[in-house]
């Protein structure tokens, strides 16, 4: 089962790397934190934005466009977390 | 070793499928060529979604324009380093793949009659030079998405074979020079194939991710590049790299020029307003080069700001911020996701950023791999073609105009698939016997990586290698700090040969991909930095502090030494130079002239 999971967030983490770099800076930053926290429904919700189109996800990540699916809300949520000291290192 | 191969039989094989490879496929596949394209991701995440600007074409739907103006600028643009029978073949070319994508149904903007809307782009003239002109042609902000979901389309319909998701690892080269295809990872499962062909054509888009500070996405590693170099191929133009004024330090993203239109004002770490001192005039409204060159002063004269006083401040906090939430949409949120700052409070943290890259593995207007051999500078390499960002073709030289990148690729995506169905039409042999030398490389590279023991952290060399690009040979160059930088790469190089990866797991291990990935970063490294030490002028893009403005040297461009286009080789990190072409193929050479706006 372990290593499903691994196996499950690895791809995940490859389909994460997109054609903007605003996005691949929010899922690093994503990753970083919530790699361990991430639970099926999670990765049920983020799986499903990563099938948008690249534009079309950072409208909705980057506030300009709002969704009423609570799933996704809920991880959009999660993606425009940041804290003061935000690095990009 | 115990890694184990297949191998598959392809007419073609196109490594990357952005624009430049979608659109080479489509020339294969309708000539009813078994083609297989290899993409690290889904064809539509390819970064040509990130082009808004437009595609440039003389196309005249609002105004007289030709692409004769049009090639004139370009040479202008590429201040005389771009070879002009390439440029005049792009710029006439221009209205040909504009229309055969309207035909594949991009969905461009319209003028009310229903001709393709064009709208002005800097750089782009009428009449040689003599005032704006509207060139430009759009889909609304997508252009690079519209683009690509068109060629997508067109692709799938001529059944190109798609591999997504498979990470291009060597080009395979027997011993006459000739190239027989890649061997290529599947991600998913870790299989290595051959993937043998009579054509190979690399369109793996460009390498921004050599510096700290980049507007490219994650995947621009310079693949196509990485592979090439070690395959003996000589990279041209590698010092020419088009950065942009205001990139989020430690992030990339641009912020539009848009915010110094408004009023917005570059701070150093008095709090002083320092373009004053720069561009008594313009101030913060001069142009790219002179900003960014202010910036880079400030900076390495220890007036930056942050812990390592490595940035300058763009401030708009005397703005009401109804101005900035109404007229710049976005900036608000890309400062408090990028910089964690409030723009409306605190000023944003900013450096030149690396954007676009010149140069590349060099091509001709056919879009053939040429390499210098025997007493001729551009003899193509047989079944190797390149498109792109990833070649030179050369039409940028040593700057590129803006709409002109998507055009690149249009244009010679078409032409290297072109070139090589008529090759393939020729070719009545069956395909050439796999050197098995070319494809143990790839294996021993692949295997040390696996086995590899108390060896460097694929991150923190990475880090360090951007660092130092962004350091030793940004937008404005100093001698001793190039000289310094061509050590220092050479340095990083060793423990890239060193890199070790903790997960050794076969499924999506995107530590192993980083690793291969840094592999080709650092070929494109050295090359940049090599080639920047060199070229002792200031041209286009590539301005040192110690090229001085003489009457031979206008702005410090050296005609006389420096006319010409460097080449260079992985092996014994050596440079060769070729001439540029100044001959176009039917109208006269447009003469040298100091480039001024």
């Amino acid at each position: 089962m372990a290593e499903d999971r691994k196996a499950r967030i690895n791809r995940l983490k490859w389909h994460c790397r997109r054609a903007l770099l605003e996005l691949d800076l929010v899922f690093d930053r994503f990753w970083e934190r919530h790699e361990g926290d991430l639970d099926a429904q999670g990765e049920a919700a983020l799986e499903r934005l990563l099938e948008l189109q690249d534009h079309d996800l950072w409208a909705l990540v980057s506030g300009r466009e709002t969704t009423d699916d609570p799933q996704l809300k809920q991880m959009i949520e999660r993606l425009r977390e940041v804290s003061p000291a935000a690095n990009f290192e | 070793m115990n890694l184990n191969y297949t191998v598959r039989k392809f007419d073609a094989v196109i490594v990357g499928a952005g624009g430049a490879g979608l659109r080479a496929a489509i020339q294969l596949s309708e000539a009813g060529y078994k083609t297989a394209v290899l993409t690290k991701v889904f064809p539509t995440r390819s970064h040509t979604v990130a082009a808004q600007g437009g595609v440039a074409a003389s196309l005249g739907n609002s105004e007289e324009d030709h692409w004769h103006w049009h090639m004139y600028d370009t040479i202008k643009g590429s201040d005389w380093l771009g070879d002009q029978d390439a440029i005049e073949f792009m710029c006439r070319k221009a209205n040909e793949v504009v229309v055969e994508l309207e035909h594949y149904g991009m969905p461009f903007d319209r003028l009310d009659n229903g001709k393709i809307y064009q709208r002005p782009f800097g750089g782009h003239m009428s009449n040689f030079g003599e005032k704006p002109v509207r060139r430009s042609c759009a889909a609304a902000d997508r252009t690079g998405h519209a683009m690509l979901h068109a060629m997508y389309q067109r692709n799938v319909k001529v059944n190109t074979q798609f591999f997504v998701e498979w990470q291009a690892l060597d080009l395979v080269r027997d011993a006459d020079g000739d190239v027989l295809g890649v061997t290529a990872m599947d991600m998913e499962t870790g299989e290595i194939v051959v993937f043998h062909a009579k054509a190979t054509i690399f369109a793996t888009g460009g390498a921004g991710r050599i510096f700290y500070s980049s507007t490219n996405a994650f995947i621009n590693t310079g693949d196509g590049l990485g592979m090439a170099a070690r395959a003996g191929i000589p990279l041209e133009d590698m010092e020419f790299w088009q950065f942009h004024p205001t990139g989020v330090a430690g992030a990339g993203v641009l912020i539009t020029e848009g915010v110094r239109g408004e009023g917005g004002i570059l701070r150093n770490s008095a709090g002083e307003r320092f373009m004053e001192r720069y561009a008594p005039n313009a101030k913060d409204l001069a142009s790219r080069d002179v900003v960014s060159r202010a910036m880079t002063t400030e900076i390495n004269e220890g007036r930056g700001c942050g812990p390592n006083k490595d940035f300058v401040l763009l401030d708009i906090t005397h703005l009401p911020p109804e101005t900035i939430m109404k007229r710049l949409p976005g900036i608000h949120e890309i400062g408090v996701q990028f910089a964690g700052v409030d723009c409306l409070k605190e000023p944003l943290p900013v450096v030149p950023t690396a954007h676009y890259q010149m140069g590349g593995i060099p091509t001709n207007y056919l879009g053939q791999v040429v390499v210098p051999k025997g007493g001729n500078q551009s003899e193509p390499v047989q079944g190797f073609y390149a498109a792109g960002e990833c070649a030179c073709a050369s039409v940028h030289g040593a700057n590129r105009l803006g709409t002109n990148s998507l055009l690149d690729l249009l244009v010679f995506g078409k032409s290297a698939g072109e070139t090589a169905v008529a090759d393939l039409k020729n070719s009545v042999n069956a395909h050439k016997p796999l050197p098995q030398e070319a494809i143990d490389k790839t294996l021993a590279r692949v295997d040390r990586l696996n086995q590899q023991k108390d060896g460097a952290d694929v991150h923190d060399t990475r880090l360090t290698m951007q660092r130092t690009m962004q350091k030793h040979a940004g937008v404005f160059r100093f001698k001793g700090m190039l000289a310094e930088g061509v050590q220092r790469i050479g340095e990083i190089a060793e423990q890239v040969a060193r890199t070790q990866i903790k997960d050794k797991s076969m499924v999506f291990n995107t530590a192993r991909i980083e690793a291969l990935e840094l592999d080709n970063l650092i070929e494109v490294a050295k090359a940049t930095m090599t080639s920047a030490n060199a070229r002792t002028e200031s041209r286009g893009a590539h301005v040192r502090d110690d090229a001085t403005d003489t009457p031979e040297t206008p702005d410090g461009r050296d005609d006389k030494n420096w006319l010409k286009h460097s080449l260079w080789y992985r092996e014994g990190n050596r440079l060769d130079y070729k001439a540029v072409q100044m001959k176009p193929m039917s109208v006269d050479t447009i003469e040298l002239k100091k480039r001024a706006y």
